[in-house]
């Protein structure tokens, strides 16, 4: 280690900061100075050790201790004792309650660890452009063992008994939907992963087939073997360039391979997958939709019954799962059911990717077993909400979900219990919202969206979110009435109840549970007039306290449509009718004189 | 490549990979040499992970070190993107984010060439699964 023999790693996650990590790291630098071990000891400052509940965290290298529930008056005894005779300070180490064992490095406390890695479990580890490093982590042995040891029903057994659920929004269990397309008997089958993650915000998708394409090639050839299809397609959206690419490169190698193509593995099976390019539409996450665009036709849905496994592509049995169901595939065949549904709650099993983004901490992917509170993944996995401030909701499942607030924090997330909560799994995006957004901007948002992505088919949606979205926008100019928002329940009810597709039917929960959990800040729109996040331009005021004033002329100088008037030395007055509430005025003034209301 | 022809062949592959009999990404720190993993998917690459891997490539030879740069998907790590993880042999992987190219001059000049960690390390906070 050059000059240093030993390293101090310290915790500066969230959650250890909160409780003083910074001071542990300027109180170890200054007392490894006071013994002259400063050039000898090195203290560095990481990221999140995902052992939030125990922090502070401390980890000592070479040797890789990890202390636990640090407080800086431990910081003598760690010096005297492990840095300078090399001895554990054993109250510092973790003890486990349930098994009584002592843990001391980060191997034994991965289990304390909130994230599980099942469907990421390669990316960011292989080359996704080079098939041997897949094959080194184990890509395609669940392939050999159902070709060569299994029956289609016993896998299918398997992946039943695994509780696996659909990972693309609807949760319909896996090993039925592959057992109803057995079932069906026809001369030709498919199978069809959807890769059209449509929900803003939402990436998961996208990084599993940019980090690991072959955990999704492998998993449609076990579903071909099962189902009896010859046939993949990939239907994927080109916005996804790279994830294309690697895609693409990815079948390649294993046709040369030969994991893919005719009599993989010496076995009689022939297997082999396409890709299909979609143009971004939302609704074309639909089955119905998406069959109906890789077939050449408009993206629109239709009535199900006919179920896809019946009628779906060509009108032959068709299977249509997700990209992060095929990814959870191999690891159950090798492994097992009864591992696979030891993880998670009572009906949702496995583990879950979201994707964190809004005012969070810590954007990014994450992996959970199910049954992981909001709070763990928002403030211990997430970091909490940036700048410190108050969080006020989490949107999950992109459009078709709903917002869910402070006293769902400690729900346990898997399918149902996000159902009950009024809000949906969806595929995986979780939006994080803090005091100054406006929950009514948000679901006006969202409708936004639905409106746009609508296909028209059907006139509750192509007609019902239009109406919806136009009340939202008369809500905040200002021009609201409390009966506008019984008839927006009224209609985002009828809406639902009337849409022919899954599009249809969800567009209107961002607008039920924001009313649901936000009544007042609606009532706040259409009675007082006033938007309490300050986000409603239109019900936003620019006001000059007159004490604070005092006459500099910046901000009457710095607007651009001269609102501002007022004698030197005088207060100053910003005319309503004139201002266009930009803000630069506010931005100017150093005497913080001029207020929002 | 001539194809696999059983399922025994695709495990005997896998086992020349894992051992280095068969030259693969596990090898290269077995062999004693630095593997330095960039991480590629669109969120790096947004964040300039394409010039970091450039970066990696030219100076590790320049500097004469024996290393292997390669090129993966994202860690998830978008909130410090771009991320790399290097590999000593013999030791652990360490992940740093936020690695522009100041931090993967000091990278190199510290942690590869003497095992000096530097500020940024993103520990590993999840368990994973191999299979």
């Amino acid at each position: 280690m050059g000059e240093y023999q030993m390293q101090i790693l310290v915790c500066g996650g969230y959650n250890c900061k909160n409780k003083q990590s910074s001071d542990i790291i300027d109180s170890l630098k200054l007392e490894l100075e006071a013994v002259a071990l400063d050039k000898k000891v090195k203290v560095v400052k990481s990221n999140c050790f995902g052992l939030c509940t125990h922090g502070p965290v401390v980890k000592i290298l070479p040797d890789g201790t990890v202390y636990t529930g640090v407080k800086t008056e431990d910081i003598n005894d760690i010096i005297n004792e492990h840095i300078l005779k090399g001895r554990k300070v054993e109250r510092l180490l973790f003890h486990d309650p349930v098994s009584g064992k002592t843990l001391t490095d980060e191997i034994e406390l991965s289990p304390l660890k909130k994230q599980l890695r099942i469907v990421l479990r390669n990316c960011g580890i292989i080359d996704p452009e080079n098939i041997e490093d897949a094959i080194a982590r184990g890509a395609y042995m669940a392939l050999g063992k159902v070709l060569t040891t299994m029956q289609p029903d016993e896998a299918i057994k398997i992946i039943k008994d695994s509780g696996l659920r659909g990972r693309g929004g609807g949760g319909f269990p896996t090993g039925v939907k592959w057992e109803i397309a057995r079932k069906n008997t026809s001369d030709e089958k498919y199978v069809v992963c959807n890769a059209d993650e449509g929900d803003p915000g939402a990436f998961m998708d996208r990084s599993v087939l940019e980090g690991d394409p072959h955990a999704v090639l492998e998993a449609m050839a076990i579903c071909g073997y099962c189902i009896g299809a010859s046939k993949g397609l990939v239907y994927i959206r080109a916005e996804y360039p790279l994830a294309v690419k690697r895609l693409k490169i990815a079948i390649d190698q294993a046709r040369e391979y030969g994991l893919l193509g005719k009599d993989i593995m010496g076995t009689g099976f022939d297997f082999d997958i396409e890709i299909r390019y979609g143009a971004g539409a939302f609704v074309c996450g639909e089955e119905t939709a998406l069959i109906h665009s890789m077939e050449g036709l408009r993206g629109e849905p239709t009535v199900k019954p006919p179920y896809p496994a019946q009628s779906g592509f060509r009108g032959k049995p068709t299977n249509v799962n997700n990209v992060e169901t095929f990814a959870c595939v191999a690891p159950i065949i090798l492994k097992g059911a009864e591992w696979f549904s030891s993880i998670g709650t009572a009906k949702s099993k496995g583990t879950k990717v979201f994707a964190l983004a809004g005012k969070i901490n810590n954007v990014g992917l994450i992996e959970v077993p199910m049954g992981t509170t909001l709070r763990e993944v928002i403030f211990e996995i997430g970091g909490g909400i940036r700048g410190g401030k108050k969080f006020k909701a989490v949107q999950t499942g992109g459009p078709s979900g709903g917002c869910l607030t402070e006293k769902h924090l400690d729900t346990p997330i898997d399918f149902d219990n996000l159902t009950a909560a009024g809000s949906m799994m969806g595929s995986g995006g979780m939006i994080v919202m803090d005091e100054d957004d406006c929950m009514v901007a948000v679901a006006k948002f969202y409708l936004d969206f639905t409106v746009e992505e609508s296909c028209g088919k059907c006139a509750p949606c192509r007609i019902g979110n239009k109406r919806l979205h136009e009340l939202l926008e008369h809500i905040t100019k200002g021009h609201g009435t409390r009966a506008d928002l019984d008839r927006l329940r009224n209609m985002s009810v009828v809406i639902k109840d009337t849409a022919l597709c899954g599009l249809g039917q969800t567009s209107p929960n961002p607008v039920l549970s924001t009313l649901d959990n936000f009544y007042d800040e609606y009532l706040a729109h259409v009675v007082d007039k006033k938007c309490p996040a300050g986000k409603c331009r239109d019900l936003m005021q620019y006001v000059i306290i007159k004490e604070n004033c005092v006459g500099c002329t910046a901000c009457a100088r710095v607007c651009p449509v001269n609102a501002i008037s007022g004698e030197r030395k005088e207060p100053h007055y910003i005319n309503p009718a004139i201002c266009i509430k930009c803000g630069a005025c506010m931005e100017k003034c150093k005497f913080d004189a001029i207020e929002i209301r | 490549m001539k194809k696999i022809k059983s399922f025994a062949e695709l495990q005997k592959l896998r086992n020349d990979l894992i051992t280095g009999r068969k030259e693969s990404y596990n090898a290269e720190p077995l062999s004693g040499s630095v593997r330095v993993r960039v991480h590629m998917g669109t969120s790096g690459i947004a964040s300039g992970a394409a010039e970091i891997y450039n970066f990696f490539k030219t100076e590790l030879e320049k500097r004469n070190i024996q290393g292997h740069v390669i090129k993966t998907g994202d860690m998830g790590y978008c909130f410090a993107e771009p991320t790399i993880e290097v590999t000593l042999p013999g030791k652990e992987p360490v992940v740093f984010g936020n690695v522009d190219k100041f931090k993967a001059d000091e990278i190199i000049e510290k942690y590869i060439k003497y095992g000096e960690l530097v500020d940024g390390v993103i520990p590993v906070n999840y368990q994973t699964i191999t299979i």
